[in-house]
Protein backbone atom coordinates (compact mmCIF):
# COMPACT_ATOMS: atom_id res chain seq x y z
CA UNK A 1 0.00 0.00 0.00
CA UNK A 2 1.66 3.25 -1.28
CA UNK A 3 2.10 5.70 1.34
CA UNK A 4 0.81 9.37 2.00
CA UNK A 5 2.49 12.71 1.62
CA UNK A 6 1.90 13.03 5.17
CA UNK A 7 3.30 9.94 6.28
CA UNK A 8 6.24 9.96 4.33
CA UNK A 9 7.01 13.39 5.68
CA UNK A 10 5.96 12.32 9.83
CA UNK A 11 8.58 9.99 9.11
CA UNK A 12 11.33 11.98 7.95
CA UNK A 13 10.52 15.03 10.30
CA UNK A 14 11.02 12.19 13.44
CA UNK A 15 15.05 11.97 11.92
CA UNK A 16 15.45 15.07 10.78
CA UNK A 17 17.87 15.21 13.97
CA UNK A 18 19.30 19.22 14.32
CA UNK A 19 19.51 19.51 10.59
CA UNK A 20 18.05 22.52 8.62
CA UNK A 21 14.93 21.29 6.13
CA UNK A 22 13.95 23.33 3.10
CA UNK A 23 10.20 22.57 2.18
CA UNK A 24 9.11 22.56 -1.21
CA UNK A 25 5.76 22.53 -2.95
CA UNK A 26 2.94 20.52 -1.32
CA UNK A 27 5.31 19.66 1.46
CA UNK A 28 4.98 23.34 2.41
CA UNK A 29 1.78 23.32 3.79
CA UNK A 30 2.49 20.07 5.58
CA UNK A 31 5.72 20.49 7.35
CA UNK A 32 4.52 23.24 10.20
CA UNK A 33 2.36 20.65 11.71
CA UNK A 34 5.27 18.13 11.95
CA UNK A 35 8.06 20.64 12.96
CA UNK A 36 7.80 24.52 12.83
CA UNK A 37 11.23 25.71 14.33
CA UNK A 38 13.44 28.35 12.92
CA UNK A 39 15.71 25.76 11.19
CA UNK A 40 12.59 24.43 9.43
CA UNK A 41 12.63 26.88 5.85
CA UNK A 42 9.65 27.34 3.53
CA UNK A 43 10.76 28.04 0.08
CA UNK A 44 7.82 29.51 -0.60
CA UNK A 45 7.51 32.13 -3.05
CA UNK A 46 10.59 30.16 -5.10
CA UNK A 47 11.95 29.35 -7.93
CA UNK A 48 10.84 26.22 -9.19
CA UNK A 49 14.00 23.63 -9.51
CA UNK A 50 16.56 25.68 -7.21
CA UNK A 51 15.62 24.11 -3.79
CA UNK A 52 18.60 21.90 -4.20
CA UNK A 53 20.84 24.56 -5.15
CA UNK A 54 19.71 26.57 -1.80
CA UNK A 55 19.96 23.90 0.21
CA UNK A 56 23.76 22.84 -1.25
CA UNK A 57 25.00 26.13 -0.59
CA UNK A 58 23.31 26.44 2.94
CA UNK A 59 24.90 23.05 3.69
CA UNK A 60 28.30 24.19 2.50
CA UNK A 61 28.23 27.12 4.37
CA UNK A 62 27.44 24.78 7.77
CA UNK A 63 28.30 21.17 7.01
CA UNK A 64 28.28 19.96 10.36
CA UNK A 65 24.73 20.57 10.84
CA UNK A 66 23.95 19.39 6.95
CA UNK A 67 20.60 20.20 5.59
CA UNK A 68 17.25 18.31 4.52
CA UNK A 69 15.64 19.57 1.07
CA UNK A 70 12.27 18.02 0.33
CA UNK A 71 11.76 19.06 -3.19
CA UNK A 72 8.92 17.53 -5.53
CA UNK A 73 9.26 15.18 -8.40
CA UNK A 74 8.50 18.10 -10.83
CA UNK A 75 11.16 19.99 -9.53
CA UNK A 76 13.74 17.33 -9.58
CA UNK A 77 13.26 17.06 -12.95
CA UNK A 78 13.47 20.63 -14.01
CA UNK A 79 16.81 20.71 -12.04
CA UNK A 80 18.56 17.44 -12.74
CA UNK A 81 22.09 18.84 -12.92
CA UNK A 82 21.71 19.46 -9.42
CA UNK A 83 22.55 15.88 -8.78
CA UNK A 84 25.32 16.11 -10.30
CA UNK A 85 26.40 19.39 -8.57
CA UNK A 86 25.54 18.05 -5.35
CA UNK A 87 27.49 14.71 -5.77
CA UNK A 88 30.85 17.05 -6.73
CA UNK A 89 30.61 18.91 -3.63
CA UNK A 90 30.28 16.10 -1.27
CA UNK A 91 27.65 18.29 0.21
CA UNK A 92 26.44 17.29 3.76
CA UNK A 93 22.52 17.28 1.91
CA UNK A 94 19.89 14.99 2.01
CA UNK A 95 17.78 15.42 -0.80
CA UNK A 96 14.22 13.95 -0.27
CA UNK A 97 12.29 13.72 -3.23
CA UNK A 98 8.40 13.41 -2.83
CA UNK A 99 7.51 11.35 -6.11
CA UNK A 100 3.82 11.39 -6.80
CA UNK A 101 4.07 11.33 -10.73
CA UNK A 102 1.86 14.76 -10.98
CA UNK A 103 1.91 17.93 -10.54
CA UNK A 104 0.29 18.28 -7.45
CA UNK A 105 0.05 21.52 -6.69
CA UNK A 106 -1.32 22.78 -10.31
CA UNK A 107 -4.23 20.52 -9.80
CA UNK A 108 -2.43 17.16 -10.93
CA UNK A 109 -1.46 17.12 -13.96
CA UNK A 110 0.86 14.39 -15.30
CA UNK A 111 4.82 15.26 -15.87
CA UNK A 112 6.81 13.60 -18.71
CA UNK A 113 8.35 10.77 -17.22
CA UNK A 114 6.16 9.90 -15.02
CA UNK A 115 6.37 6.51 -13.16
CA UNK A 116 9.02 5.95 -15.71
CA UNK A 117 11.67 7.77 -13.72
CA UNK A 118 14.17 5.83 -11.39
CA UNK A 119 15.39 9.37 -9.35
CA UNK A 120 17.69 6.80 -6.88
CA UNK A 121 18.95 5.55 -10.33
CA UNK A 122 20.02 8.89 -11.35
CA UNK A 123 21.73 9.82 -8.21
CA UNK A 124 23.80 7.28 -8.47
CA UNK A 125 24.73 7.87 -11.93
CA UNK A 126 25.22 11.11 -10.84
CA UNK A 127 27.81 10.08 -8.27
CA UNK A 128 25.75 9.86 -5.18
CA UNK A 129 27.27 7.14 -3.05
CA UNK A 130 24.14 6.80 -1.16
CA UNK A 131 20.52 6.40 -2.81
CA UNK A 132 17.48 4.83 -1.43
CA UNK A 133 13.96 4.31 -2.65
CA UNK A 134 10.63 3.86 -0.83
CA UNK A 135 7.32 2.73 -1.69
CA UNK A 136 5.55 2.13 1.48
CA UNK A 137 5.24 3.69 5.00
CA UNK A 138 6.34 0.34 6.54
CA UNK A 139 9.29 -0.02 4.47
CA UNK A 140 10.66 4.02 4.97
CA UNK A 141 9.65 3.69 8.23
CA UNK A 142 12.07 0.72 9.24
CA UNK A 143 15.08 1.75 7.20
CA UNK A 144 14.58 5.56 7.94
CA UNK A 145 17.47 5.82 10.39
CA UNK A 146 20.09 3.95 8.30
CA UNK A 147 19.40 5.99 5.36
CA UNK A 148 19.11 9.61 7.01
CA UNK A 149 22.38 8.93 9.42
CA UNK A 150 25.70 10.25 8.83
CA UNK A 151 27.15 13.06 6.11
CA UNK A 152 25.14 13.41 2.97
CA UNK A 153 24.99 13.63 0.32
CA UNK A 154 22.15 10.86 -0.12
CA UNK A 155 18.93 11.13 -1.66
CA UNK A 156 15.75 9.00 -0.40
CA UNK A 157 13.04 8.95 -3.20
CA UNK A 158 9.76 8.49 -1.27
CA UNK A 159 7.03 7.29 -3.91
CA UNK A 160 3.92 8.44 -2.60
CA UNK A 161 -0.03 8.55 -3.08
CA UNK A 162 -0.14 11.74 -5.93
CA UNK A 163 -4.02 14.07 -5.03
CA UNK A 164 -5.73 15.96 -7.27
CA UNK A 165 -7.09 18.79 -6.71
CA UNK A 166 -4.87 20.69 -4.41
CA UNK A 167 -4.80 23.72 -3.04
CA UNK A 168 -1.67 25.77 -3.75
CA UNK A 169 0.58 25.90 -0.82
CA UNK A 170 1.05 28.57 1.29
CA UNK A 171 4.05 29.58 3.68
CA UNK A 172 3.33 29.60 7.15
CA UNK A 173 4.46 33.23 7.46
CA UNK A 174 6.37 35.69 5.55
CA UNK A 175 9.80 35.72 3.79
CA UNK A 176 11.52 38.14 5.63
CA UNK A 177 10.87 36.41 9.13
CA UNK A 178 11.73 32.77 7.28
CA UNK A 179 15.25 34.45 6.74
CA UNK A 180 15.66 36.06 10.10
CA UNK A 181 15.05 33.01 12.07
CA UNK A 182 17.21 30.82 9.99
CA UNK A 183 19.89 33.31 10.44
CA UNK A 184 19.50 34.27 14.18
CA UNK A 185 19.60 29.92 14.63
CA UNK A 186 22.37 29.59 12.19
CA UNK A 187 24.72 32.51 14.09
CA UNK A 188 24.90 34.68 11.29
CA UNK A 189 25.30 38.06 12.40
CA UNK A 190 23.78 40.55 10.07
CA UNK A 191 26.06 43.10 8.28
CA UNK B 1 44.56 35.85 -22.98
CA UNK B 2 40.90 34.58 -24.80
CA UNK B 3 37.98 35.69 -26.28
CA UNK B 4 36.22 35.59 -29.40
CA UNK B 5 38.54 38.83 -30.94
CA UNK B 6 41.89 37.81 -28.65
CA UNK B 7 41.96 40.57 -27.20
CA UNK B 8 43.63 40.67 -23.37
CA UNK B 9 41.10 40.40 -20.60
CA UNK B 10 39.99 44.02 -18.96
CA UNK B 11 41.01 42.03 -15.55
CA UNK B 12 42.86 39.10 -15.22
CA UNK B 13 42.52 36.17 -12.93
CA UNK B 14 45.42 37.17 -10.26
CA UNK B 15 43.66 40.89 -10.15
CA UNK B 16 39.84 39.65 -9.86
CA UNK B 17 40.96 37.04 -7.29
CA UNK B 18 42.57 40.22 -5.39
CA UNK B 19 39.58 41.43 -5.41
CA UNK B 20 37.05 39.49 -4.54
CA UNK B 21 39.69 38.43 -1.36
CA UNK B 22 39.99 41.94 -0.61
CA UNK B 23 36.01 42.38 -0.57
CA UNK B 24 35.85 40.06 1.69
CA UNK B 25 34.14 37.14 -1.10
CA UNK B 26 34.18 33.81 0.28
CA UNK B 27 32.63 32.16 -2.38
CA UNK B 28 32.97 32.25 -6.40
CA UNK B 29 29.91 30.36 -8.12
CA UNK B 30 30.06 29.71 -11.76
CA UNK B 31 30.06 28.72 -14.77
CA UNK B 32 32.70 30.46 -16.91
CA UNK B 33 32.76 31.57 -20.52
CA UNK B 34 36.38 32.27 -21.78
CA UNK B 35 36.96 35.12 -20.33
CA UNK B 36 36.01 34.66 -16.84
CA UNK B 37 37.53 31.10 -17.37
CA UNK B 38 41.31 32.45 -17.40
CA UNK B 39 40.48 33.26 -13.79
CA UNK B 40 40.14 29.68 -12.66
CA UNK B 41 44.29 29.32 -11.86
CA UNK B 42 44.07 32.37 -9.72
CA UNK B 43 40.93 31.82 -7.92
CA UNK B 44 42.03 28.43 -7.13
CA UNK B 45 45.09 30.04 -5.88
CA UNK B 46 43.91 32.10 -3.61
CA UNK B 47 43.34 30.17 -0.02
CA UNK B 48 40.56 32.91 1.25
CA UNK B 49 38.18 31.66 -1.96
CA UNK B 50 36.30 28.56 -2.72
CA UNK B 51 35.29 27.84 -5.93
CA UNK B 52 31.76 26.46 -6.71
CA UNK B 53 31.32 24.56 -9.57
CA UNK B 54 27.45 24.65 -10.89
CA UNK B 55 25.90 22.55 -13.88
CA UNK B 56 23.02 25.69 -15.16
CA UNK B 57 23.37 29.61 -14.32
CA UNK B 58 20.43 29.70 -12.58
CA UNK B 59 21.37 26.91 -10.05
CA UNK B 60 24.73 29.42 -9.38
CA UNK B 61 21.96 31.93 -8.02
CA UNK B 62 20.46 29.55 -5.55
CA UNK B 63 23.59 27.98 -4.78
CA UNK B 64 25.27 31.54 -3.94
CA UNK B 65 21.64 32.61 -1.99
CA UNK B 66 22.26 29.28 0.33
CA UNK B 67 25.61 30.71 1.35
CA UNK B 68 24.37 34.15 1.62
CA UNK B 69 21.90 33.10 4.09
CA UNK B 70 24.12 30.92 5.76
CA UNK B 71 26.58 33.94 6.55
CA UNK B 72 28.89 33.25 3.68
CA UNK B 73 29.59 36.11 1.15
CA UNK B 74 29.34 34.41 -2.44
CA UNK B 75 29.78 36.33 -5.78
CA UNK B 76 28.64 34.85 -9.00
CA UNK B 77 30.05 34.58 -12.34
CA UNK B 78 28.60 33.66 -15.62
CA UNK B 79 28.11 34.64 -19.27
CA UNK B 80 25.31 36.86 -20.01
CA UNK B 81 23.65 33.68 -21.86
CA UNK B 82 23.48 31.79 -19.01
CA UNK B 83 22.31 34.95 -17.66
CA UNK B 84 19.33 34.90 -19.77
CA UNK B 85 18.29 31.31 -18.66
CA UNK B 86 18.81 32.27 -15.07
CA UNK B 87 15.88 34.75 -14.93
CA UNK B 88 13.75 32.81 -12.72
CA UNK B 89 16.24 31.85 -10.00
CA UNK B 90 17.33 36.08 -10.55
CA UNK B 91 13.93 37.02 -9.75
CA UNK B 92 13.24 34.85 -6.97
CA UNK B 93 16.16 35.42 -4.96
CA UNK B 94 17.28 38.74 -6.15
CA UNK B 95 13.43 40.10 -5.55
CA UNK B 96 11.52 37.67 -3.74
CA UNK B 97 13.94 37.05 -0.95
CA UNK B 98 15.78 40.21 -1.62
CA UNK B 99 18.74 39.09 -1.28
CA UNK B 100 21.72 41.60 -2.02
CA UNK B 101 23.52 39.39 -4.98
CA UNK B 102 26.64 40.30 -6.47
CA UNK B 103 27.42 39.44 -10.11
CA UNK B 104 30.15 39.09 -13.03
CA UNK B 105 28.19 38.41 -15.89
CA UNK B 106 30.72 38.66 -19.31
CA UNK B 107 28.76 39.91 -22.43
CA UNK B 108 29.83 38.02 -25.09
CA UNK B 109 30.87 40.27 -28.47
CA UNK B 110 30.28 43.22 -26.98
CA UNK B 111 33.43 44.97 -28.38
CA UNK B 112 32.69 44.01 -31.96
CA UNK B 113 28.83 44.85 -31.68
CA UNK B 114 30.43 48.65 -30.75
CA UNK B 115 32.21 48.33 -33.92
CA UNK B 116 29.43 46.79 -35.94
CA UNK B 117 31.44 43.53 -36.56
CA UNK B 118 29.12 40.73 -35.09
CA UNK B 119 25.55 39.56 -36.03
CA UNK B 120 26.00 38.20 -32.12
CA UNK B 121 22.60 39.02 -30.69
CA UNK B 122 23.87 39.13 -26.72
CA UNK B 123 25.10 42.39 -26.65
CA UNK B 124 21.55 43.58 -27.82
CA UNK B 125 19.77 42.27 -25.07
CA UNK B 126 21.80 41.76 -21.77
CA UNK B 127 21.48 45.37 -20.79
CA UNK B 128 17.79 45.60 -21.66
CA UNK B 129 17.12 42.73 -19.97
CA UNK B 130 19.29 43.95 -16.58
CA UNK B 131 17.14 46.85 -16.88
CA UNK B 132 13.81 44.56 -17.16
CA UNK B 133 15.06 42.78 -13.93
CA UNK B 134 15.55 46.10 -12.00
CA UNK B 135 19.19 45.77 -11.02
CA UNK B 136 21.53 48.26 -11.11
CA UNK B 137 24.86 47.53 -13.31
CA UNK B 138 27.99 48.90 -14.54
CA UNK B 139 29.30 48.14 -17.68
CA UNK B 140 33.57 47.50 -17.27
CA UNK B 141 35.77 47.62 -20.55
CA UNK B 142 39.35 48.08 -21.57
CA UNK B 143 39.64 51.23 -19.91
CA UNK B 144 38.73 49.95 -16.69
CA UNK B 145 40.12 47.13 -13.82
CA UNK B 146 39.92 45.89 -10.63
CA UNK B 147 39.29 49.11 -9.10
CA UNK B 148 36.06 49.62 -10.62
CA UNK B 149 35.54 45.78 -10.17
CA UNK B 150 36.00 46.46 -6.06
CA UNK B 151 33.93 50.03 -6.21
CA UNK B 152 30.67 48.12 -8.03
CA UNK B 153 31.07 45.43 -5.35
CA UNK B 154 31.24 47.94 -2.30
CA UNK B 155 28.58 49.99 -3.40
CA UNK B 156 26.10 47.26 -3.91
CA UNK B 157 26.97 45.85 -0.66
CA UNK B 158 26.90 49.72 1.36
CA UNK B 159 23.16 49.89 0.01
CA UNK B 160 22.50 46.26 0.74
CA UNK B 161 21.18 45.03 -2.63
CA UNK B 162 21.78 43.32 -5.56
CA UNK B 163 24.20 44.11 -8.46
CA UNK B 164 26.30 43.21 -11.67
CA UNK B 165 29.38 44.13 -13.23
CA UNK B 166 29.28 43.39 -16.88
CA UNK B 167 32.30 42.32 -18.37
CA UNK B 168 32.49 43.86 -22.28
CA UNK B 169 34.01 41.32 -23.81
Amino acid sequence: MAMTHLEALRILAAHRGQRIVITTMGSVDLWPALSDGPLDFAYLPSAMGQGPGLGLGLALAHPERGVLVVNGDGCMLMNLGSLVTIASHSANLFLIVIDNGLYEVTGGQVYAGAGRVNFAGLARAAGFARAYSFDSAKTWQAFAAAALAGHGPVLVNLKVEGKLGQKTPKAPRPMPEQIRRLREALGVVAD
Amino acid sequence: MSGEWGKPAMIDGPSAAATFKACGITHVVWIPDSELGTWESAVLAEPSLHLVRVCREGEAIAVAGGLLLGGKRPVVAMQCTGFFDAGDAFRNFVHDLKLPLFFVVGVRSYQAYLQGATADTCPVFTEPILQAWKVPYVVLDKRHGAAELTAAYRQAQAERRAGVALLAE
